[in-house]
Parts: C-alpha cells; structure tokens; sequence
C-alpha cells in the first residue's frame, strides 16, 4: 500500500478565511472569561479583526493565485466579494451592540459567529470547486439559523430560526442535487474542468442531466438570495430574527449568493448562456414584481425592507439575465451599494426601536424629523438610494443593471425594471412622510445614538453619497475584477 | 438480474419513503426512515462503493436513528389524530402531479451521457474503495475536508447557544 502523500499547498489565497476562522475560535475561548457585563469588548475585538481580514483581502489584489488544487482561488472578483461581506460583517458589529444589550441577549457568541460567518460567504466568492461553495454556504447557513434565532426569549426571533433552518435545509438539498447531478454528467466537481467539458459538446443543453442540475443549482441559488418565487421564507425571518442581523442578512449572504451563482454560471455554463437567460428573466421580472408589489402593503418597517430586499435582488437579477461585462460588474456594484444603504436605513430602525420592538411600524415614524433631524436626515439618503434617485449609490447601481440589459437587447426587461423601481418610490417615500409631515407622536426620549452605531452611519452615508457622486472610483475595479474570472 | 435487483430495491425504497411522511405515529415514521437508508445502502454496494454502504449503515441507520428515536421518546410526541387538509395543500398536489409528468415526459424523451470518471469498477477492487476515498479526500478535496470542520464547530457552537438553559 502506498502512503498519501499530501500535496504542497499556497496558504495564501485562503488567508483571510484562516485569519477570521482563528480569531473566531479565539473569541470563542475568550468569551467564557469575560465577565457577562463585558461582551461588548468581544465586539470591538472582532471588528478589529474584521479591518485586519479587510487589510489582508486588499494587498491581495490583482493576484491570480490558484491553490488546493484548484479548489480555491484567489483573483480580483473573489476579493471584490470578500470586502463586500467584511464591510457588512464590520457595519453589522457595530450595530449589534447597543441593540443586544437593550434586548438583554447581548451574549459574546454573536460575534464569532458573525465571523464564521464571513468565513462561509468568502469560501463561496473564492472556491472554484463546487465542493467548496457548497461547504462555505453551509457554513454561512448554519450560523445564520444560529444568528436569526438568537434572541431566545422573543418567540419571533425562534419562529424566525426554525422556519430559516426548516427552509434553508430544504434549498440546500435542491443545490447539492444539482451538484450531484453536474458532476454525474460531466465527472468532475471542478468548474473550470465543467467548463471545458461543456465546451467540448456540440449542444450542451441537450444533456438533460447537464441542463437538470444547472437547473437544481439555480434553484438553490434563488433561495439564498430570496428571489421570487424562492422568497416565501424573507418576510416572516426577517421581521423575526434581530434588527442587526437582518440587516447582516440582507446584504451578505445575498451578495455570496451571487458571487457563487455569478462564477459558476459565467466559467462552467457559458455556453449555456442562451437557455439559462431565459430563465433569469421571468425570475428578474416575477422577483422584482413580487417584492415591490408587496412591500407597498407592509406596516411593519422591518416587514417592508424584506419584501424590499426581494425586489433588489430582483433587480441584480437583471443583471444576470444581461449576464455582459456592464451587468455584471452593475451587480457587484449593487451589491455594494445596497450594503451600504440597507445596512444604514436597518442602523436608524435599531436607534427608534424600544426593547421588544413594540415600536416597528412605518407610523411610528411620525415626526421623526422634527425631534432628530440629523438621524431623519440619514435615513433619508438610504430611502432616496433604496428608491434609486440621484445622486445616491442606488440610482448609479440600477443604472449600470439596466444598461446592460439594454445592450443585450432586453428593451422589455429594462422597461419592466424601471416601472417597478417606480413603484417603489410610493412605499420608501411614505416613511418620509410621516417623517416630515406628520405630527409627533412620540417624544423619542428614549433614543441614544451610541459611538459604534455613529460610527457605522457615518460609514453608511459616506458609502452611499461617494459611490453616487463618483462611482467609477469602485465601479473600476468591479469591471477588473469580472473581466479576469 | 441486477436489474430486477435494483427494481425490487427501488420499490421498496419508494414505499418505505412514502411511508416516513404518511405514518401517524412517528416511530413508526423512524423506523420506515431505517428502512429507506438501507435501500441506499444495496445502491452503494451495487455501485462498487462498500465503504459507503458500511458508513450509511453504521451513520445514518445507526447513529442518527438513534437520535432520531431517542429525541421522539424524550418529546413524547402524541400521535396527531386530526389531520388537516387545506386547499393549499390540494393545489399544491395538483400543481406537482403535472410537474412531475412533465418532467418524466421531458426525461423520457432526451438523452443523459456522462462521461467515465478514473475510477472504475476492476480499479475499485484492485486497490480497494477505502483507500481510494482517503486519496482523494487528502488529496484533491484536502481543502473542502478542512472546512467540514469548521461547518461542524459552527453547528456545535449553535446547538448550545439556541438549547442551553442559561448562557
């Protein structure tokens, strides 16, 4: 019998992932000594840690280093992803702590989790195996049931765990069938090698075993990323589960949903572009549709974001079905925008709750302008980039989607886009409303605007302004970064 | 022969999956469970594949179902008497009735060609299946093998924060 000779193998591409994974474990022993007084110290530790995982991801730039035998990788699309989840991993520490203590479950295991995390959605934006991204989702997925049920004494917050646990699960069997299916057919798990098997056939999409797990695997993805009609879980878990991590679960996990979909749609199944367009358009238009049309019936705020959420992912969907450089990298800037100023609207959401939330409905809004302008202001910029108006980050991002669209030749799609990011307008506008124009009802002396949640809306309004103002800053490197995939 | 083999496990696979969802007292639930991992066991031998029939076998008819078994006799579980039929569910049904003849329709009529992996059958007995797995799994799957550690540290880690009495 000959001994395994295990491989020589390049740390680096995966050195982020280990950094955070350490630090994560770490904290974990730590936390057992801190004092139950004290854990806000574990969070500061952690987005400390988070700017170091950031400082590591960027001097890896421009690098095109394949390792593990090509289970991973490390290039300039993956790093654009891994900044995008360490600055909503970073913004949802700094939200998580205030709200926690107020909520008394402000238990130290929160941050590591986060960590773990961001562990799980790099894997996803860097492997190029799709054993690799199917471990980085669960690792994501299993701390984000852990995360939206974390507050244990609210029963919405359990509803939210089990029913994201339930649903997940079951969108994960769909995905590892695909897999399963992609590999049956084409004998190899490695994308590129996907890739080329798929190039070698003359119709590729007359495989049906082929074509099925193509299909199994968006399936999955459309989960994740809460497209409709996938997104029956988004409401009911994202009202539950903790502001913060609502607003963590919006940005982050649907960008590594992306990312994965993005790399193994654009390497292995190019040439199967024509037939998997197709079916991104009907998901783009029933996705956008659904969650714009919804939203505009929702009271509770937390409720509207969710449906809201489903309606951008629907427009990143478009992006998709241009699947062109201009979409494309119109995706990977969404992303980032939509970080900054979902992560910024949830920030404000936590500062006017009450412990409970009894307070989370769009009227207690009311004459939230006049007692806090500054905060009202802020606000403001989110909805006003949430509804894609100039010159915020969310009008420069739609624009980029729809263009790409348009170059394609999907003159209809984009149509439909804008009528429904229209009609988003009536429901951002109405928090404003009552904002603005309504009488107070509520002094609003409850509200405290603690240093990190400051610090993270200074970050939030700085993202969403600058990327609208001078977008080719970013939009450069997202343009890199998909050109070399 | 291996074909009336493989319908007659078939069909007992189908049934006893049928059986986990429509029993009303969930042991009996466990036990049809059992029996449907077992059937996948026959597959995996049938494919070539003993050490995975012997892990299936041993994790998911053993360990897991012990659990399983353990954690409804804990619960105390009632049988649920009522059962409730809601329109959703009818439409539902129809809805997949005519997806899954579609589908069988469209898988009858194409054509699935896969390709021969490195691995054959005669290899498999020549060198032996568990060895074949540790290579590559130390080998060309080293990294995703890492990460299933940390999946199960993060799925500890979670059980106890959600179940623990008192943090």
């Amino acid at each position: 019998m000959d001994m395994i000779t295990i491989p020589a193998v390049n740390m680096t591409p995966i050195m982020p992932e280990i950094f955070l994974s350490v630090l994560a474990m770490a904290l974990l022993l730590i936390n057992v000594f801190v004092p139950s007084g004290q854990k806000s110290y574990i969070g500061y530790i952690s987005f400390i840690g988070v700017i170091a995982a950031a400082v590591l991801v960027g001097t890896g730039w421009g690098m095109h280093v394949e390792s593990f035998n090509g289970a991973v990788v490390q290039d300039n699309f993956a790093s654009f992803f891994k900044m995008i989840f360490l600055l909503a991993a970073g913004l949802a520490i700094l939200i998580s702590d205030q709200y926690m203590v107020r909520e008394e479950c402000n238990h130290g295991e929160l941050y590591p989790l986060i960590l773990f995390t961001v562990v799980g959605m790099m894997l996803m934006a860097a492997g190029t195996d799709l054993m690799t991204i199917f471990l980085g989702l669960e690792v994501m997925s299993v701390s984000l049931y852990v995360l939206a049920g974390f507050n244990r004494e609210n029963r919405k917050s359990n509803e939210a765990g089990l029913k994201y646990f339930l649903l997940g699960a079951f969108s994960t069997g769909f995905l590892l069938y695909g897999m399963a299916l992609t590999y049956g057919a084409t004998g190899s798990t490695r994308i590129a090698d996907i890739a080329t098997f798929a190039a070698q056939q003359s119709l590729p999409s007359s495989n049906v075993m082929l074509l099925a797990g193509m299909l199994l695997m968006i399936t999955g993805f459309a989960f994740k990323v809460a497209a409709a009609p996938f997104h029956m879980w988004t409401p009911d878990v994202y009202e539950g589960a903790p502001t913060p991590m609502t607003a963590f679960m919006s940005a982050g996990p649907k960008a590594a949903g992306f990312a994965a979909a993005l790399r193994i749609l654009l390497v292995s199944f190019s040439t199967m572009q024509a037939d998997w367009s197709q079916l991104f358009w009907v998901l783009a238009v029933l996705t956008m549709t659904v969650g714009n049309i919804t939203a505009l019936r929702q009271d509770n705020i937390k409720r509207m974001l969710a449906y809201s959420s489903i309606a951008h992912a629907g427009y990143c969907l478009v992006g998709f079905t241009a699947g062109n450089p201009t979409g494309t990298a119109g995706i990977m800037f969404y992303m980032l925008s939509y970080t900054f100023m979902n992560i910024g609207a949830f920030a404000i959401i936590v500062l006017v709750g009450k412990k409970g939330e009894p307070n989370g409905n769009v009227m207690d809004f009311a004459g939230f302008g006049f007692k806090h302008p500054a905060l009202a202001v802020a606000m403001s910029i989110f909805l006003f980039s949430l509804a894609g108006m100039p010159p915020t980050a969310g009008f420069i991002g739609k624009f980029y989607l729809f263009s790409g669209a348009i170059q394609k030749g999907y003159i209809w799609l984009a149509v439909i886009g804008v009528l429904n990011s229209a009609a988003s307008v009536y429901y951002y506008l109405r928090v404003m409303v009552y904002m603005y124009m309504k009488e107070p009802t509520e002094e609003f002396d409850w509200l405290q605007v603690s240093a990190p949640i400051a610090l993270s809306l200074l970050i939030s309004v700085t993202g969403t302004l600058v990327l609208g103002v001078v977008p080719s800053i970013v939009l450069q490197y997202a343009q890199e970064a998909i050109k070399l995939i | 022969m291996e074909t009336l083999f493989f319908a007659i496990i078939t069909l007992v696979a189908i049934v006893s999956a049928i059986l986990v969802i429509s029993c009303k007292n969930p042991i009996n639930s466990a036990l049809a469970l059992v029996m449907t991992f077992f059937c996948l066991a026959t597959y995996y031998v049938m494919l070539d594949a003993p050490f995975m029939a012997a892990i299936q076998v041993m994790v998911y008819a053993g360990a897991i179902m012990v659990l399983i078994v353990f954690t409804i006799m804990l619960l105390n579980i009632r049988v649920d008497a009522t059962k409730k039929h809601s329109h959703k569910i009818l439409l539902g049904s129809i809805i997949g009735f005519f997806t899954l003849i579609n589908t069988v329709y469209i898988l009858m009529k194409s054509h699935a060609a896969a390709p021969t992996g490195p691995f054959t059958g005669d290899m498999i007995k020549q060198i032996g299946h568990t060895e074949l797995i540790g290579q590559e799994m130390f080998t060309k799957f080293l990294l995703p093998f890492e990460i299933t550690s940390i999946l199960l540290l993060v799925a500890i880690v979670g059980a106890v924060i959600l179940a623990k009495k008192k943090l």
